[in-house]
């Protein structure tokens, strides 16, 4: 059971003070960092952030207590809320004035809501009247606005990452504006409705901001809707819609989580899944709307996984006053949960709040913040289709090595049927090798022709984990599969056919190691027939380390020159070899007709061959070599002698011996 | 076989008799040394209406030939003996068990004026030793293939069963032996194999490991597509065999049932079964029918302890044929067939629609120039790998080739000289009726090319030669 959790909170955790009467704790999503403002500033705010870098500690006057406070992009500027009416700012860049400025909000009457950093000097007021977009001046200690747009606003949310602000409108607040951010311009987008499940009479606010969530899911922008079972509407359990948010066009409604169950949630995105915890079971779920589920109509998802619990967290042992020996800690969500506050419950009775935010399991249980991830071994057990299972594993960011255990493991099984299994999986693993090879090549080409003419200069794919080459197939599974005793050679041959058939599929050069496994595989078995067909059909492509196995293999399957030397034949660029081989046999006027057919007759050496002949004992075979080579001689350099860099003399001396010196042929006299 | 001859004189018309089986026989001296007894060496006699006197006259002699050659030569004792009007072939091949086959020479009849009885002239030349001592072999290659050796017919019941054997195999097989048509390729007993890409061949590859791992009985598979050879798991020599069995037996005995009409008697039940074109053509013909018996013919093939006992099942999709061999100590049952009808059949469907597919793609790729205007044989010794375009498709009863007789001949002279050194060779023939013949030995390779250019000379027809090695072999090592 401790197998299946496949989803874990961090190991290191950022641990900061937790909240009490005089700490205020407050997370900005946006730099993931914990602020924990004690006695409103003026005794200390210790910043964590996911690494040291991003952590800072300072001091500030207590003026009054902070409602909101967040570093700019790169911790050049903080601002603070205090008020309802104006954000303050304190500069953090070098040789700038440390002292406070202050901003209103432009618009009368109106309170603000909160306020966004878009980039390290610009940001966002949202108002319950509309929202205004200012450039901070840390010099001058001033802002500017660039723009404002008037709108009556219930509530909002931000995604940093894409830089786009939801604002709820109208009196039900589910017709959603977003806004998007960047470089100094801000853009309206258009605005959309979310389906409510039940139209309240008469008319309030029916759209918790607790219920809406952003994330990029897939490098696409998604506003997540949890849309509770109602008894009204007749809808048995409890689903998150998913409505695509791109940057041109209309936001759509795109995919549909069906939760199967009713209760309190809470939302997460991991590694591009949506991973949704159930408070009352204590278990979460994870979906990934990629995955096609063939039993459900288009873009409606069930769980990959059965819903499991995270796994247990042992709370880091550090410093004197921990209980030694504590237990680890399940993870829990407490009775409040909603979709952006989520608590853990703890075996010791505390009930913290815990903030949410993208890929961000954040706990102010005894004050730690945690990454929540997504393990991948269990998974493998879990989801029994292979082919699914790879299609799951294939999209996340550590899959390698789990792959490549699944491959070893569906090898390992034996289980009857697996062969169109392993097919699958190959299949699905080259598909992405392709898709990465391609990419690969066209940034090439596009490197080579484009970058005299200063093309926009393309960006160079980015070879994730699921890019699994031959090479990683050679070292962590085939190598070690093939040599596994108790396998019938059967399997081994189907298997490393399949998967060559898989790289041919994919148009993909297979690569010389693997033709030599199967080799390898075939003369342990004896199976030298087998070999010559697959030789016959060009299924091991030809190089000139294949022809050289194959040379070696003569000795033990005669058959093996013929194919050896048919292959350096169709290479055409072993010629040499060729005759090296030819003489080996001493067949040295074979090798003498093959140089001439080729062309290659006047530049080879006229020793290695005379050496062969001599080597025969043959003497017609010496004569008829040594005036071949003579007659060569003659015509490159009008005299049948030899040059002294040949090295022929002793060859010379012997031919006179065998035919006496007026055998030798004479040089003509023009 | 009566062939009117094309040198036919004009007004008289002359007979040519093609060479004919005058008689058979099998027989083992060590089972009747002693006088009186000569009647027990007799294993297998045809004709078997011959008296028996006869029999044993004809038994003694071939002993005595062969025990007096031997004397010249103890480890290689006669092949053949040629006669005016006939040719004899010995063959040993277990000890002591010898195959004698009698041919009877060709020869022309000349009709005579006023009524005078014909003249006979027998052309004691015209019939190559290679060529029928191969089919004499190929008679034992068969028999055993079916049946085991000889030996293990004795072991397992004597010389009674022995004969029983022979009797129920040689009679219907030697009506199958034209000897007519028996030409160089009987000499090289190859086997052709479909030209196909390699993606092609792989998709076939994994077929072939799918049905194996999926129906585990199965030991050996073989696929062939339009009879020609794409895969064999069997051994080289056991698949020869096979193949000549299935080409020239098996195949043409069943026509293609896809191709006959709808209301032809001939296309198979398929009610309800229109997912594939899959079939039985060993076993069942129909699984549906609740008599169908599950037998299917078994066939001996080396092992690495002696041989083993196979079933051989042949199924077949359209003109793609798998045949699958599973040990004969299994006893095959409807499910079982069913099974492989269910899993093959779909799968073998496709399969031979993408080759058909491919194979049409690669001729319109490779185009007409590839399409030879020579006619040629050839073999490559180390894989067996036969190609002609000099004979048209082979069916059960006949093989008939292209050019004359005559041409064959000399190629099969020439393969006669080749065979008797080891280095690489190259023959070039002019032939009485204007062609050229060239033959090419080259490693393990033989190529035969005829040439149809009276005024070409000889460098013409060298250079010729050397272009269609260019442009046909141009993917092996082919010394010039």
């Amino acid at each position: 059971m401790s197998e299946e959790h496949y989803l874990e909170l961090s190991e290191n955790p950022v641990q900061f003070e937790h909240a009490s009467s005089v700490n205020n704790v407050f997370f900005d999503e946006a730099n993931k960092q914990v602020f924990a403002v004690r006695s409103g500033g003026a005794t200390g705010v210790v910043v964590k952030g996911p690494d040291d870098k991003s952590s800072v500690a300072f001091r500030m006057d207590d003026k009054g207590e902070v409602k909101c406070i967040k570093f700019s992009i790169g911790n050049k500027i903080l601002a603070v809320q205090r008020t309802s009416k104006s954000v303050d700012f304190i500069n953090f860049i070098p040789d700038y004035p440390h002292t406070e400025f202050t901003q209103e909000c432009k618009t009368k009457n109106a309170s603000v809501l909160g306020f966004c950093w878009t980039n390290w000097n610009e940001i966002v007021f949202i108002t319950d009247q509309g929202i205004e977009f200012y450039q901070v001046f840390p010099d001058k200690r001033s802002l500017k606005l660039l723009k404002s747009q008037s709108i009556n606003v219930n509530w909002y949310q931000y995604c940093p990452e894409t830089a786009v602000i939801l604002l709820s409108t109208t009196v039900q607040g589910n017709v959603l504006q977003p806004f998007t951010f960047r470089n100094g311009t801000m853009s309206k987008m258009s605005k959309f409705e979310i389906e409510l499940p039940v139209v309240p009479k008469p008319a309030k606010l029916s759209l918790s901001e607790r219920d809406i969530a952003m994330a990029t899911i897939y490098g696409q922008l998604y506003v997540m809707y949890l849309k509770h079972h109602s008894r009204t509407a007749n809808s048995p359990s409890a689903e998150v819609v998913l409505y695509h948010l791109p940057r041109e066009g209309t936001c759509k409604k795109s995919h549909v989580l069906k939760l199967n169950t009713t209760g309190k949630f809470a939302l997460n995105v991991v590694d591009n899944l949506v991973v949704v915890h159930h408070q009352s079971s204590q278990t979460s779920l994870i979906f990934d709307i990629k995955l096609k589920d063939p039993d459900c109509a288009v873009n409606t998802h069930q769980p990959v996984l059965p819903a499991r619990s995270i796994h247990p967290y042992r709370i880091p042992l550090s410093g004197p006053a921990v209980v030694p020996s504590q237990p680890p800690v399940p993870c829990q969500l407490s009775s409040k949960s909603h979709i952006k506050q989520v608590s853990i419950w703890t075996k010791t009775a505390q009930i913290s709040k815990l903030l949410y935010a993208d890929a961000v399991w954040s706990g102010w249980f005894p004050g730690y913040l945690w990454y929540l991830q997504v393990k991948l071994p269990p998974t493998v057990n879990l989801l029994q289709d292979k082919g699914k299972l790879m299609d799951f594993l294939l999209r996340r960011r550590d899959c390698k090595m789990v792959i490549l255990s699944v491959c070893s493991q569906i090898l390992d099984g034996g289980d009857k049927g697996s062969l169109p299994v392993v097919a699958t999986v190959f299949d699905k693993l080259n598909q992405v090798y392709k898709e990465y090879l391609e990419a690969e090549q066209t940034y090439t080409a596009a490197m080579e022709s484009g970058a005299s003419r200063g093309s926009a200069a393309q960006k160079r794919p980015i070879r994730t984990q699921a890019v699994i080459d031959q090479s990683d197939m050679y070292t962590h599974v085939l190598s070690a599969f093939t040599e596994r005793k108790g396998v019938s050679h059967k399997f081994t041959i189907a298997v490393l056919m399949e998967y060559i058939r898989s790289l041919n599929q994919f148009q993909i050069t297979v690569q010389h190691y693997l033709y030599e496994l199967v080799i390898k595989t075939l003369v342990a078995h004896n199976l030298f027939y087998m070999l010559h067909q697959f030789l016959q059909y060009h299924v091991l492509s030809d190089s000139k380390p294949l022809a050289c196995l194959l040379l070696s293999l003569e000795s033990t399957y005669p058959p093996a020159h013929q194919l050896s030397l048919d292959m350096l034949k169709r290479l055409s660029t072993a010629n040499d070899e060729i005759v090296e081989v030819l003489l080996s046999k001493q067949q040295v006027l074979g090798a003498l007709r093959f140089i001439r057919s080729v062309g290659g007759h006047d530049n080879v050496s006229a020793r290695k061959f005379l050496d062969a002949a001599l080597q025969t004992g043959d003497q017609m075979l010496f004569y008829t070599v040594f005036r071949s080579f003579q007659q060569r001689n003659q015509r490159l350099r009008g005299s049948p002698a030899f040059n002294p860099g040949e090295h022929c003399e002793e060859h010379v001396v012997h031919f006179k011996q065998l035919f006496g010196e007026q055998a030798l042929m004479k040089p003509s006299t023009v | 076989m009566l062939m009117i001859s094309p040198r036919m004189a004009s007004g008289m018309q002359e007979k040519q008799y093609t060479p004919s089986l005058l008689s058979f026989f099998i027989y083992n001296p060590t089972f009747g040394p002693r006088e009186g007894e000569e009647e027990k060496k007799i294993l297998f006699y045809h004709p078997s209406d011959v008296e028996k006197n006869e029999k044993i006259r004809n038994v003694g002699l071939c002993e005595a030939i062969v025990q007096f050659t031997r004397t010249f030569c103890p480890t290689k004792p006669a092949k053949s003996l040629h006669t005016q009007k006939n040719r004899q072939f010995f063959f040993e091949p277990e000890d002591n068990f010898w195959i004698v086959m009698v041919v009877r020479n060709p020869m022309v009849e000349k009709p005579n004026k006023d009524g005078k009885p014909p003249t006979i002239e027998y052309q004691e030349d015209e019939i190559l030793d290679t060529v029928y001592g191969a089919v004499v072999r190929q008679c034992y290659s068969m028999y055993k293939l079916f049946n085991g050796t000889f030996g293990r017919a004795m072991e397992a019941g004597g010389v009674d069963l022995l004969t029983q054997k022979l009797e129920k195999f040689f009679y219907r097989y030697l009506q199958t032996l034209h000897l007519q048509s028996c030409d160089l390729l009987d000499v090289f007993g190859g086997i052709s194999f479909f030209p196909l890409d390699k993606m092609t061949y792989l998709k076939i590859q994994s077929f072939v490991n799918r049905v194996e791992e999926s129906l585990s009985l199965i030991k050996y598979t073989a696929f062939l597509y339009n009879d020609q050879l794409i895969w064999s798991g069997l051994e080289q020599d056991d698949m020869r065999i096979l193949y000549k069995y299935l080409t020239t037996s098996l195949f043409p005995r069943h026509s293609e049932p896809e191709l006959a009409g709808r209301d032809s008697p001939l296309r198979p039940e398929v009610a309800g079964n229109l997912l594939h074109y899959g079939r039985f053509l060993t076993g069942p013909t129909n699984l549906k029918d609740p008599e169908a018996k599950f037998r299917f013919p078994k066939i001996f093939v080396s092992a690495e302890d002696g041989y083993e006992e196979l079933h051989l099942i042949v199924y077949k999709a359209m003109s793609a044929a798998a045949c699958f061999m599973i040990s004969a100590s299994v006893e095959l049952t409807r499910d079982f067939c069913e099974q492989l009808d269910a899993l093959v059949g779909p799968q073998l469907t496709l399969l031979a629609s993408d080759i058909c597919e491919q194979f049409t793609i690669n001729r319109r790729i490779s185009g007409p120039e590839k399409e030879p205007q020579f006619k040629f044989i050839y073999f490559n010794h180390m894989n067996l790998a036969e190609k002609s375009t000099i004979h048209m498709r082979k069916t059960a009863s006949v093989c008939l080739t292209s050019v004359h007789p005559d041409l064959m001949k000399i190629l099969g002279d020439i393969n006669c000289d080749f065979a008797r050194v080891d280095e690489d060779e190259e023959i070039i023939v002019k032939a009485m009726t204007d062609y050229w013949v060239v033959g090419k030995k080259s490693d393990q390779r033989e190529l035969y090319v005829i040439l149809n250019q009276k005024n070409a000379n000889l460098i013409e027809v060298n250079e010729e030669v050397k272009r269609l090695c260019a442009t046909q072999f141009n993917n092996i090592f082919f010394l010039d």
